[in-house]
């Protein structure tokens, strides 16, 4: 089995195991989730597997609730980021001259931002709530999109074969769905899978600050908030949170570095 | 005693697939060897050998012995770093095919001269400018070119300032790994006769590499073909350009006389 | 380089100038009036005029405009809704955490990334090698507050060696006191940010290592020591500073998140705070500060760029400067 082959076999298995967890929980948890019955800061123990909050709530519960809120950011991200992302650098990279310049101008200074900045400054205006986390992160994450699937067209654009075809008068929808698309879309995913792993980590960020999705939508990053000050009593609560963003971040890595392969079969080098 | 004896060099990658078998041949002092065989061959790879410079990860066996006049003799295969680093530059220097990625692209070009006179002659200061501009002037570039950086000036003039790097070593053997086959066709003859003087005028050996048959019977004494890894025939320049006895030898002469025709065409 | 700078400089201009026209819309024309910070929800048609009057949401788009802008013109940066307190003045006196917590871990982050990074790229071929890359690959899936939560945990709450969190009183007149509270979330925010830079280092490092010109350095009788420093360092240096300068300008705002953990009085608790009040001024504030920065440290990685590589430098035939 290939490296890269490896990568998404264990890719998947990580992300499998968040998706697994936040799929069984619409159905069953442990406890209901505002459950309260089992005293506040529980140790672990087999009723309680991780313990229970300073509410007194399930953590196991909670954290199987928590993997929706990151994987719904995530997703929702990526689809916002990826969709606006891809018209826009397809339009740029169509674009000639002084508006391709503008464009690539553009993106640059968006792209000089740091995505949590961006974040923080949607939810200034929108408010915190989990519609806001997911524009604010696909807006953020639309910029980096833009620019790689810019480069990507320039150079599908530049083959001789996609060249001969717009002189024949074929139209630019057509090349776009014949020849670009096809072309791009391997190099993308791979993209796509890293910026989903960065969206769940900033997305646990904003939840951290208190401006992501407001209770009762339970996130890993403000279960975290939470636990900070009752680590000393409830370790796990600092701990499982943290090690499950770990785990499904580094899935979406590992995904992305397999499909590596798929978008180039020839490079062999690990970056 | 020859000044390098190669003998029975095989290169091989680390499962021991085999890259160059048993090649043999011996340059004497001031000789001139060319040696030809198409991409693939082995040649590029047969350079490397010679001053322990292949990539890590690839077994090298046989001999591959220096013995410069007035020196001790040094067998390269097995040889320790520092003892490798007494030969290259000193003995042995090399001109690479590819002169815009073989010159460093963000050193002028006088200092990456500079840093390798400083290295094998050990001349500071004044000495060393002088060491130089001497340099430059020797392969025919203006003085103002070593204050360029390699993207600045042409790729005729980039291959001059990386012979003239290899040359102001004063090595006893120059290895010329295809150092024309990058540069335009009018530019070619320019390097090629510049080569030929230096090494004349300087009494320098000459390994000359080269998958074209016409350059490389303008310019060396003997010839040594390759053909997928494995040495398959020597001679003069005459014997094997009148009488070639191996069919892929016929082949690199059938392709070198059209060649060589649309040289003679542009240098009448 | 004089026309270069001109240009570039110009650029800068264009952009700040674009980027407190995009603030200003961004945080007027999305719904919601910025009065609404001061009042309650029962609050009397009274009460809001005086409310819209006091934050001037009461006159038009322009209007609003041309004031903010004249005061940014003057370095005011306004007053807060909540305090009442001027803008300026505070994001002044946060700065004095925020940057040298910026700056150190910078420059930690600097100093465990490029040994590393060049380390990874040399033993690329063996295990151990792939197993540093491997662990600095980790490093970019973790969250840098869950870093500093644990760091606290471990230095601050276990061992004991360390605060968890605060900044004393004195500022920097106890330097004693304000370095130990910075060293946990400057040690913090160096690990993470260094786990992404080794991936750099890493790449450019190899990129250097399979060039030619480090053959041919070689070949004319140079150690791989004595090549590497010549050429590999400048040549390995391009491609790592424009990336240092994306890096510089994320660890100054990413600063917000790790400022929370260890409760420091930055720029960062700073934002968050105007953000939960709707103090508009205040976020407004901030934001420029640090798009000021961003734009300013991307300025300085270009010029920094073009002076390691002639070939940006446009040609002079001559090589003259």
């Amino acid at each position: 089995m290939s490296r890269h082959r490896r990568s998404l076999v264990a890719g998947g298995i990580l992300v499998g195991l968040t998706c697994a967890a936040a799929l069984i929980s619409l159905l069953w948890t442990p406890y209901p989730v505002s459950d309260t019955s089992g005293g506040r800061l529980a140790p672990v123990t087999a009723a309680h597997l991780l313990g229970t909050d300073r509410l007194g709530r399930d953590l196991a519960t909670q954290l199987m609730v928590g993997a929706r809120i990151a994987l719904e950011t995530g997703l929702g991200a990526v689809v916002v980021g990826g969709t606006l992302g891809v018209l826009v650098g397809i339009a740029a990279g169509f674009a000639q001259r002084w508006l391709d310049d503008g464009l690539a101008a553009l993106l640059d200074i968006v792209i000089a931002f740091p995505t949590l900045l961006l974040a923080m400054l949607v939810v200034a205006a929108r408010g915190a709530s989990l519609g806001s986390a997911i524009l604010a992160l696909g807006l953020a994450m639309s910029a980096v999109v833009a620019r790689l699937t810019r480069i990507l067209v320039k150079r599908v654009l530049a083959q001789d074969f996609v060249t001969a075809s717009l002189v024949s008068g074929t139209s630019w929808p057509r090349v776009v769905a014949e020849h670009v698309l096809p072309n791009i879309w391997p190099t993308l995913a791979v993209n796509l899978a890293l910026q989903f792993g960065l969206a769940v980590l900033a997305e646990a960020s904003l939840s951290y600050l208190g401006l992501g999705a407001p209770p009762p939508n339970q996130s890993w990053g403000r279960m975290l908030q939470e636990a900070q000050s009752t680590v000393l009593v409830a370790p796990a609560g600092l701990v499982a949170p943290g090690l499950a963003l770990v785990v499904l971040v580094v899935g979406a890595n590992l995904v992305a570095d397999g499909l590596r392969e798929v978008a180039d079969p020839l490079a062999r080098r690990s970056s | 005693m020859s000044l390098l004896a190669v003998d029975r060099l095989a290169i091989c990658t680390a499962d021991g697939t085999p890259l160059v078998s048993d090649i043999s041949f011996e340059l004497p002092s001031g000789g001139r060897l060319g040696v030809i065989g198409e991409s693939g061959s082995g040649k590029s790879l047969t350079t490397l050998a010679l001053l322990g410079l292949l990539p890590a990860g690839l077994r090298v066996s046989g001999s591959i012995r220096f013995h410069p006049a007035g020196g001790e003799p040094v067998q390269v295969v097995g040889a320790s770093e520092s003892a490798l680093r007494r030969l290259r530059g000193r003995v042995a220097t090399v001109v690479f095919q590819e002169p815009s990625t073989a010159l460093d692209p963000l050193m002028r070009l006088g200092d990456q001269i500079g840093a390798s006179v400083r290295r094998t002659r050990g001349l500071r200061g004044p000495a060393l400018r002088a060491a130089v501009l001497s340099a430059l002037a020797d392969v025919g570039l203006d003085h103002r070119i070593g204050r360029a950086y390699p993207h600045e000036v042409s790729g005729g003039q980039r291959q001059r300032a990386a012979i003239a790097a290899a040359v102001a070593c004063r090595p006893a053997l120059l290895v010329a790994d295809e150092p024309t086959t990058a540069l335009d066709v009018t530019v070619q003859a320019d390097v090629l006769a510049l080569l030929d003087r230096l090494v004349a005028d300087r009494g320098l050996a000459l390994l000359f590499i080269s998958h074209d048959l016409a350059v490389v019977s303008r310019i060396a004494e003997r010839v040594l073909v390759l053909d997928r890894g494995s040495a398959i025939e020597s001679g003069t320049v005459t014997e094997i350009l009148t009488a070639p006895r191996h069919p892929v030898t016929r082949a690199l002469l059938e392709s070198a006389r059209h060649l060589d025709a649309a040289l003679e065409v542009r240098q009448p | 380089m004089v026309r270069y700078l001109v240009r570039r400089g110009g650029l800068l201009v264009a952009s700040l100038l674009l980027a407190s026209v995009a603030l200003f819309l961004l945080l007027r024309v999305l719904p919601g009036d910025p009065a609404n910070a001061l009042l309650t929800v029962d609050a009397t048609p009274e009460q809001i005029e005086a409310a819209q009057r006091q934050v001037g949401s009461d006159r038009s788009l322009p209007e609003q405009f041309v004031t903010w802008f004249g005061q940014l013109a003057r370095l005011d940066l306004g007053r807060s809704f909540v305090s009442t307190l001027p803008v300026g003045p505070e994001i002044v006196d946060r700065l004095v955490v925020t940057l040298p917590l910026t700056l150190f871990a910078f420059a930690l982050a600097i100093v465990i990334a490029v040994p590393v990074g060049y380390l990874c790229a040399r033993w690329s071929r063996t295990w151990y090698g792939a197993g540093l890359s491997a662990l600095s690959q980790l490093g970019i899936a973790v969250p840098a507050f869950w870093v500093g939560m644990l760091l606290i945990f471990v230095f601050a709450l276990r061992l004991r060696v360390f605060p968890s969190g605060g900044f004393p009183r004195a500022g920097w007149a106890d330097p004693g006191a304000a370095l130990t509270s910075l060293t946990l979330p400057v040690l913090t925010i160096a690990l993470v940010m260094s786990a992404s830079l080794i991936r750099y280092v890493r790449s450019a490092t190899l990129d250097v290592l399979g060039s030619d010109y480090l053959r041919t350095a070689r070949a004319l009788g140079a150690s791989s020591a004595e090549a590497m420093w010549r050429h590999g360092l400048r040549n390995a240096a391009g491609p790592v500073v424009s990336v240092l300068g994306v890096e510089l300008a994320t660890t100054f705002l990413g600063a917000v998140v790790v400022e929370s953990v260890f409760a420091l009085p930055g720029l960062g608790s700073m934002l968050v705070k105007g953000i939960t009040q709707h103090d508009y001024p205040v976020v407004q504030g901030v934001l420029f500060v640090s798009t000021v920065a961003v734009l300013v440290i991307g300025f300085l990685a270009d010029l920094a760029q073009r002076l390691i590589d002639p070939r940006l430098r446009g040609s002079s035939p001559g090589g003259s400067r």
